[in-house]
């Protein structure tokens, strides 16, 4: 408990030193920095850590949008819906947009881009020079409530998390960036779209929640390695990210992107230039490569 | 160097999906064909229409080979089987689905089939009670899911399909199946994907089938549950009528009632205090137009499932005794003569009984706080002759009063000293005291409607020679304390009220004292009338006077 209670006042502490230090250097263009801290994982293995750190990092503000997404299938052809690998994306990859560079009605251009797969999220995020956050680090910002880095602290936030999974999924979504902003400034991580994360897959959750593989969630001796059995919410996205396989994607399914913050620091000295690095990996190799 | 361990344990991770992504192309048209063949929901396929008991139905062209190897398949009974692993040679239907409160006909076919599943999961708002909705997560698009009917020994090739505007992912973990997880494991399915697994039914019962992803008591109060009956190998015995029922709670962040989208409270479901306890997903699923339907003669059979969370089902049906109870389900051993059989959750019970006389029977869960307050409740309508010999309908009406027409009693008074207490309370609590006469009145106006209107009816004008009316009444107004004592020691004999004589018996009414003078505020200002409003104050003097009368 101890050990919770000073908690908000060292990541706080470390909101202050780090919006000292953006004075010096302002942040890459959309993106939020999120303080060093540490990941409690849901569930684990007894030979497990309790806690995994988290560096410092930037996080997007808000998920990708369809016309961000837009911009890089024009610079890599690849990525486009029609020219594809059926490896890289299943059958219904940008299925709601018209066309290949039309999003058309149902995707907005600042609407949260959705059908994609990992792949796709992947190879955009390496185009645009950053990379996908991971489990651990997605988890730390996301537990940030309004004014707290423990949002469930905060009354009424494990409700209004909970009231997202009762909301019927919307035929067009509105605007990304439009919720309220967490204590760090990040938006919609919880109330717009589920969010792909770079190491999706190595929560080893049977498909089965109750156990019956041994790492399972619920039942019998499975709880007692379970950090907190009513926090309903991360439940469901562990469960949903076991769920996935890297080429699925998913009428609600979207993402954002994430940057070190050294490398992101290296980035600032040049920060005149809006190119972004160069694409490594065939990928992300195109003679187009450059942001809108 | 921490961000190098993660994206090479990422590398890892992608090389390992690239080569189940392999395998799922090579797959792909194999699933292509199965899903080909028939569709979810379908209420009465092809073949399975009219099942043929001495020929099998027609395989489907996905499995040419099934055909000619037919010829042997009636013969071999796997029902007995065990441990045997199911051969090709099995006939290949599509599994006939049913929407609750109906479910597919007996199975007729003496031998073991191979049956197709499709189920599709598909979150959707649907009705919960009048004027309230709610996110349901379902099987088949229903509360309760699809009923499945197979028979004992058949192999079921099980599809869950998860519908592409989901949320959730979603699996199925069916008690009919025999193997870890029920099949939860082999079923997990993100949205807008599916998954197959295949079972052989090896034990005859009434199973129930629920959602096992986690937290698993959410999606199943969400509404995932339903039922798969497997037929014992001889078949169930005949009756006239099979319905489909299951109770479920719902734990809606509003009380009972609250109108608009509900969203699921996790505080009351850990508190097992759900506003609402329902039969087949919704209040008023099963009454009024919606109620089951039978003929006098009839034998009815329930299958009765209890999709819980969390409740024991006490199930009931009001006026009727169980001539049969397959308790829990298991369909070996038969009771009868039952009136109230306990339904686990995540459990089933199988009822049967004829019906006799006319009229309507109400299911009820005999928990019965539930029935009457949290929507557990059904009706079977039965329709055709009367028989008097078995029951007589009503043959005297008269009035009774009992104690209750005795004031004085010791009970009396002591009453009247908690009622003065409670008065005391009332008229010392600055919010009720500060409430304005229009206040006074809706609520006056709410009692009238509980109480009053049966007799003097709704407009106040009662009923010529036998209820006084109370709009534009002179004998109302004349005392104002008059009317106090009218409610609380009631009214015996003879009274003339604008001018007409009326002589019958008004009973003492059972209302606190701000209900009194609520709705004594009501009608005294109501219909043309007007008076002073009520107080509690007034109505514990005079009841004060009358005890120490």
């Amino acid at each position: 408990m101890m050990r919770c209670r000073s908690y908000g006042s060292y990541a706080l502490a470390v909101i202050l030193a780090a919006r000292a230090a953006a004075v010096a250097a302002p942040p890459p263009p959309g993106m939020v920095l999120i303080p060093a801290g540490e990941y409690v994982p849901l569930l684990r293995e007894p030979s497990d850590p309790a806690r995994i750190p988290v560096a410092a990092f930037w996080l997007d503000e808000r998920p990708v949008t369809n016309g961000e997404f837009l911009a890089f299938v024009r610079a890599n052809p690849r990525w486009r819906r029609s020219l594809i690998a059926p490896l890289f994306a299943d059958g219904q990859y940008l299925a709601r947009w018209a066309g290949d560079l039309e999003p058309g009605p149902r995707a907005p251009a600042d609407a949260p881009v959705v059908e994609v797969s990992w792949f796709a999220a992947r190879a955009y995020a390496r185009w645009a020079g950053k990379r996908l956050p991971t489990i651990a680090e997605w988890e730390w910002a996301a537990a940030a409530g309004l004014r707290r880095a423990d949002g469930r602290r905060e009354p009424g936030f494990t409700a209004a998390v909970l009231a997202w999974y009762a909301t019927p999924e919307p035929a067009v979504y509105p605007a990304a960036g439009s919720g309220r902003a967490n204590l760090y400034g990040a938006r919609d991580l919880l109330d717009l779209v589920w969010e792909w994360v770079d190491d999706f897959n190595t929560v080893l959750i049977s498909g089965d929640s109750r156990g019956a593989g041994g790492t399972g969630m619920f039942c019998g001796g499975a709880a007692a390695n379970n950090r907190d059995p009513s926090d309903y919410a991360a439940f469901m996205r562990a469960g949903y990210r076991s769920s996935l396989s890297a080429s699925y994607t998913v009428a609600s399914l979207g993402f954002r992107c994430a940057r070190d913050a050294e490398a992101a620091a290296g980035m600032l000295t040049k920060a005149d230039s809006p190119a972004p690095r160069p694409p490594e990996g065939d990928q992300t190799r195109s003679p187009f490569a450059r942001l809108p | 160097m921490k961000n190098r361990k993660k994206s090479r344990y990422s590398f890892l991770a992608a090389n390992s999906l690239l080569a189940l992504g392999a395998a799922v192309l090579g797959y792909a048209p194999l699933r292509a064909l199965l899903t080909g063949a028939g569709t979810v929901g379908a209420m009465v396929s092809a073949a399975s229409a009219a099942p043929a008991a001495e020929a099998p139905a027609p395989p489907p062209a996905a499995a040419p080979a099934a055909a000619e190897a037919n010829a042997e398949a009636p013969s071999a009974d796997l029902g007995t089987a065990r441990g045997v692993a199911p051969t090709p040679t099995l006939p290949v239907e599509q599994a006939v689905l049913t929407a609750p409160p109906h479910v597919p006909p007996p199975i007729t076919r003496r031998y073991a089939a191979k049956v197709i599943v499709h189920l599709e999961v598909r979150e959707v708002v649907k009705r919960l009670a009048d004027g309230v909705e709610y996110l349901f997560w379902t099987f088949g698009g229903t509360v309760p899911g699809s009923f499945i009917r197979v028979r004992e020994g058949d192999v079921i090739e099980f599809h869950l399909e998860n519908s592409p505007g989901d949320k959730m992912p979603h699996n199925i973990d069916l008690h009919a199946v025999t193997g870890p997880g029920g099949g939860a494991a082999s079923s997990f399915t993100a949205p807008g994907h599916s998954s197959q697994f295949t079972f052989q039914a090896l034990n005859p019962g009434l199973f129930v089938y629920h959602c096992a992803t986690a937290p698993v008591g959410m999606h199943i109060a969400n509404g995932m549950y339903g039922l798969i009956l497997v037929e014992p190998a001889g078949g169930l015995p005949k009756v006239d009528r099979e319905y489909y029922v299951m109770q479920g709670e719902v734990y809606t962040a509003g009380a009972y009632g609250e109108e608009g989208l509900q969203s699921f409270d996790m505080a009351k479901a850990i508190d097992e205090r759900p506003p609402y306890v329902v039969f087949n997903g919704a209040v008023g699923s099963l009454t009024g137009d919606n109620a089951l339907t039978a003929k006098v003669g009839d034998t009815v059979r329930l299958f009765v499932g209890n999709g819980g969370p969390n409740l024991v089902s006490s199930f009931h049906v009001i006026g009727e005794i169980f001539d049969t109870v397959y308790q829990e389900g298991g369909l070996a051993v038969a009771q009868h003569n039952v009136q109230t059989t306990l339904i686990p959750a995540g459990g089933s019970t199988v009822v049967e009984f004829k019906v006799e006389v006319p009229g309507t029977y109400v299911l009820v869960d005999h928990s019965i706080f539930r029935a009457f307050n949290q929507g557990a409740l059904g009706m079977l309508k039965v329709s055709g002759p009367e028989n008097r010999l078995i029951y007589s309908g009503k043959e005297i009406d008269a009035v009774y009063l009992g104690s209750a027409a005795d004031a004085g009693t010791a009970a009396g008074k002591r009453e009247a000293e908690l009622q003065a207490q409670i008065a005391e309370e009332i008229k010392t609590n600055p919010k009720i005291a500060s409430l304005t006469k229009e206040a006074q009145m809706e609520r006056g106006k709410r009692v009238f409607m509980q109480t009053c209107f049966a007799c003097h009816q709704p407009d106040g004008k009662g009923l010529p020679g036998i209820f006084p009316p109370l709009a534009g009444s002179d004998f109302l107004v004349a005392d104002h304390d008059r009317p106090i004592r009218i409610v609380t020691k009631g009214l015996t004999g003879p009274v003339t009220v604008k001018g007409q004589t009326f002589n019958n018996i008004m009973p003492p009414q059972v209302l606190t004292d701000q209900q009194i003078a609520d709705v004594l505020t009501y009608v005294t200002n109501s219909w043309g009338n007007s008076a002073a409003p009520y107080t509690v104050d007034d109505v514990r003097r005079v009841k004060a006077a009358e005890v120490s009368q």
